[in-house]
């Protein structure tokens, strides 16, 4: 299995201060290795010659134009080459002060790193920066390569002193290098082969350095952490659960608690295209699709771990933060983090300390942080989020800073001082016991003559909800059923009077809606909701309050037809830009995408619309059998509107 | 035993379902040559068979029968929701440009008509990052102005798998789900899924493809290896460049940045 081993990439990232020789270090390691391609040597010193230069390295890595004018790396590059133990990918980051962000992108990546350091002009300021730098995003694997050592005579004393700043300064940041070797790119001593100035080192040449490196091993030894990317239901077929397994080892027949809900599920299978019936675990790093054995209400953002070592929750915490914006960081600020697949809006608390990555001084407490400078600062969330703290898990530890849609920033997540309040969470008080009734489903339905449901209308304004919820209650009642309509806007004006029409307000908006309507339900009623409710994961919310009793009935017309009907004047309004966010002009309506019932009252009237819902109705609460239809009369019900 | 073909196959699935998951309306170019094949296999593995999102491919008329024969086939077999987009014609070009560099541009011209008609804000696309210096710097989202054009001086963060997934009115994103793959990983994975691939990639007569592009500027390239195994020992010694094939690349010492920042994938 060498073969395997050697297909494997190591990831290198070279860093170091401006003009101390990446880019040269990285032509000679392609020429060193024979990784170049054809004609490409010959291209350089063509290059070089036409522009007046003896040979330059660092050509090979310029594609662009703009590089070479400005002599400078502008951009993260990837470059491929061979050794004979592996294959390796440089991941070469930029020395100008601007382009932290590059540095950052590319380094994040890398499993191992390279610091140049220039042998005559030795630590500058850049050379720190980008140390401070690995060691914010973790890098464990660090050498040094003291360049030019042709510029101080190939000296050793010269050489041994930088070597004691250089690990002086490292470790004041906890960073330890494995190697520091000196080397002279320019003429390629010490890199591949020994050359005959330094006879005095007998430490490892470069690129043995590099073949003593490993491969980052992914995290299978961390708790469990599978953050929800998405939830696929294609062609009306089973929930699938997809995410990556961040870290830890997920099993078939594990159960899972999602945070923040705390909803539980177990998983019923990994699921695989071509199918494999023999896949039953998932290791730190794959990328899987789950099932659950409950229909809970699980979607993007929400994290899966095992009971004994779930993530804290809590609506504050500490990072130390590398900022990259032009705006600068401040108290009081909104951004969102972003980890895993998991998003949240924080606010800025405190800015604890800015931190001068030169000489380590700490300035204390601030009002700001600029940018490429680094900080301690306090986030408060307005929620409760699940975190791990970067000294539990190194993968899910992190957080990146958003200011709109931008990345602004990034940093290690730290709890040290703050309780894990997940004891608290959800429901919020404490000592409350859900108590059994001695009432039970079916003696109301006994005495009701039907069982009770409920049947969420959702479309859109000018869809005919209202209007087809109010005749099919007058209907329902003058037969001798019990039903009750909850209305869109009469809620409005008690309950959810507190709330207005952002994403986050129609969320709350329907999920109160949902659990009222439950409650209903449970007492014996025909519920029957009249809410444009236009987002499909705040319906499956509130089926998830009564899974048993939930219909959800698609009364669909588009959005031309509604416009013209236009009851309440509203899409003039919204057209006019006096609305915002209004539903199917400016904020999205998600049909249904498997509804027990679709209402067609483009091409229908009232009165067929009304008799197809009442029928469906009636159908479904029926006293003599159970409320919620079989699985073979609900794919009836569908096809026969269709 | 976890081998690296399946940590470059999983990376991949992450972006592609985290691409479906942020951006709406999107497509995939499928040029029907090795990458964007193993692409579209890829797909199917991260939706479970489906695929959600429709194939464009940007015809200029003057792909190789063997290749329209091909993805004829596949589509069929696979059903496929698919899109022939055509180019706008040559005469339309920049005519100052060199004329391989010229007829490259047809795509480019195509790709803008193509977001015009369909109002995409995604576009995934299988470029890799070791097939030429410019890819190399690309990320994994990639914005784009409203004309296509690439501001590579300026291009966003993107550290620990966080992207920047939102696009302004009237501008796109391209997708790159395979740019950490390189040309042998592509063989090499294409050789464990058995995946089909055009057979003008295979040597016929001491001569093959290793890249697939248009009649009239691709030539292929000396080669004896007539399968994937013989193509795979080729590749672990070549140093021939996988783009070598491709006149466009090398009219002018530029001319395939110029391509690139004027919205070339």
């Amino acid at each position: 299995m060498t073969k395997e081993r050697n297909q494997k990439l190591l990831r290198v990232v070279i860093v170091g201060h401006v003009d101390h020789g990446k880019s040269t270090l990285i032509g000679r390691l392609l020429y060193d290795t024979d990784s170049l391609p054809d004609g490409k040597y010959e291209e350089l010193v063509k290059a070089s010659k036409r522009r007046g230069d003896e040979i330059e390295w660092s050509y090979v890595l310029d594609a662009f134009q703009a590089e070479r004018d400005q002599a400078i790396t502008i951009d993260t590059t990837q470059i491929w080459f061979k050794t004979e133990a592996r294959d390796y990918v440089i991941i070469d980051a930029p020395g100008h002060r601007e382009f932290l962000k590059n540095m950052i992108s590319g380094a994040a990546a890398a499993d191992a790193a390279i610091l140049v350091v220039d042998a005559a002009e030795g630590v500058k300021e850049q050379t720190k920066r980008h140390a401070y730098m690995l060691h914010l995003l973790g890098m464990t694997q660090v050498a040094v390569v003291v360049n030019k050592m042709d510029l101080i005579d190939h000296d050793e004393q010269k050489f041994e002193k930088l070597t004691k700043d250089i690990k002086k300064y490292l470790a004041s940041i906890n960073l330890t290098p494995a190697f520091i070797v000196p080397i002279s790119a320019r003429h390629g001593d010490m890199i591949a082969k020994r050359g005959d100035k330094m006879d005095w080192y007998k430490g490892k040449d470069l690129i043995e350095v590099l073949d003593s490196f490993e491969i980052s091993s992914p995290y299978t030894v961390h708790p469990l952490r599978f953050p929800v990317q998405d939830v696929y239901r294609f062609d009306n077929k089973k929930r699938i659960i997809v995410g990556r397994v961040e870290t830890g080892v997920l099993n078939k027949g594990d159960e899972l608690i999602f945070s923040p809900t705390n909803e539980k599920a177990i998983v019923t299978g990994i699921e695989t295209w071509p199918k494999d019936e023999k896949k039953v675990q998932a290791k730190a790093g794959e990328v899987i699709g789950i099932t659950l054995d409950q229909p809970i209400f699980v979607e993007r953002g929400h994290i899966g771990a095992h009971e004994d070592t779930l993530p804290m929750m809590s609506n504050v915490f500490k990072a130390n933060i590398f900022w990259l914006s032009h705006k600068p960081l401040k108290v009081g600020n909104t951004y969102t983090v972003k980890y895993g697949t998991t998003e949240a809006r924080v606010t800025v608390q405190s800015i604890d300390t800015v931190i001068d990555t030169q000489d380590l001084g700490q300035e204390g407490a601030a009002k700001e942080v600029h940018r490429n400078e680094v900080a301690e600062i306090t986030l408060r969330a307005k929620d409760l989020i699940p975190l791990d703290p970067i000294t539990d898990n190194s993968k899910t530890g992190r957080v990146v800073l958003y200011e709109g849609h931008d990345i602004a920033g990034g940093g290690a997540i730290n709890m040290q001082g703050y309780p894990d309040q997940r004891v608290n969470a959800q429901p919020k008080s404490e000592n409350i016991f859900a108590v059994s009734y001695l009432v039970d489903p079916d003696m109301r339905a006994q005495r009701n003559g039907h069982y009770g449901g409920i049947f969420w209308f959702t479309g859109l304004s000018g869809s005919g909800k209202s209007t087809l919820a109010m005749a099919v209650e007058k209907e329902l009642f003058d037969r001798g059923l019990n039903p009750y309509v909850l209305d869109g806007d009469n809620v409005r004006y008690g309950l959810n009077s507190d709330l207005g029409f952002s994403p986050e307000d129609r969320t709350e908006n329907i999920r109160r809606v949902g659990e009222v309507a439950a409650l209903q339900a449970d007492s014996g009623l025909i519920v029957v909701t009249a809410f444009i409710s236009p987002y499909q994961t705040d319906r499956d919310r509130a089926r998830a309050a009564a899974p048993q009793r939930f219909h959800e009935i698609f009364i669909k017309a588009d959005v031309e037809t509604c416009e013209k009907r236009d009851p309440k004047g509203l899409y003039k309004k919204a057209r006019k830009g006096e609305i915002k966010e209004f539903t199917g002009i400016d904020s999205p309506y998600e049909s249904p995408s498997n509804p027990e019932l679709i209402v067609d009252t483009e091409n229908n009237d009232i009165k067929t619309c009304v008799n197809q819902i009442v029928d469906y109705i009636i159908e479904n609460v029926k006293a003599t059998q159970s409320s919620r239809p079989a699985e073979e009369e609900r794919e009836k019900s569908f096809v026969a509107v269709k | 035993m976890h081998s690296y073909l399946d940590d470059l196959e999983a990376q991949s699935i992450y972006m592609i379902r985290e691409a479906y998951n942020r951006i709406h309306p999107m497509a995939m170019l499928w040029s029907i040559g090795k990458d964007s094949t193993a692409m579209l296999w890829l797909v199917r593995k991260a939706f479970f068979g489906k695929v959600p999102f429709p194939l464009v491919l940007l015809d200029t008329g003057m792909e190789m029968d063997e290749v329209y024969a091909f993805r004829d086939n596949l589509v069929k077999e696979w059903d496929l929701p698919i899109i022939n987009h055509m180019c706008p014609p040559e005469e339309e070009m920049d005519q100052t440009l060199p004329p391989a560099t010229r007829a490259a541009m047809r795509k480019t011209e195509g790709l803008k008509t193509l977001l015009q008609e369909h109002k995409f804000k995604g576009i995934i696309c299988g470029i890799r990052r070791d097939e030429q210096g410019l890819r190399a710097k690309e990320r994994v989202f990639s914005p784009r102005s409203n004309d296509g054009s690439w501001d590579f001086k300026d291009q966003p963060a993107e550290f620990w798998d966080q992207y920047k997934t939102d696009v302004p009115e009237g501008a796109h994103m391209r997708v790159h789900p395979i740019l950490h793959w390189t040309e042998v990983d592509i063989w090499r994975y294409m050789q464990r899924e058995n995946i089909p691939l055009c057979e003008l990639y295979y040597s016929k007569n001491g001569k093959r493809y290793r890249s697939l592009g248009e009649k009239n500027i691709t030539f292929p390239v000396d080669s004896d290896a007539s399968t994937i195994e013989e193509i795979i020992a080729e590749l672990e010694t070549t140093k021939v460049s996988e783009r070598a094939g491709r006149t466009m690349d090398k009219e002018t010492e530029d001319s395939f940045e110029k391509l690139r920042t004027q919205g070339y994938m």
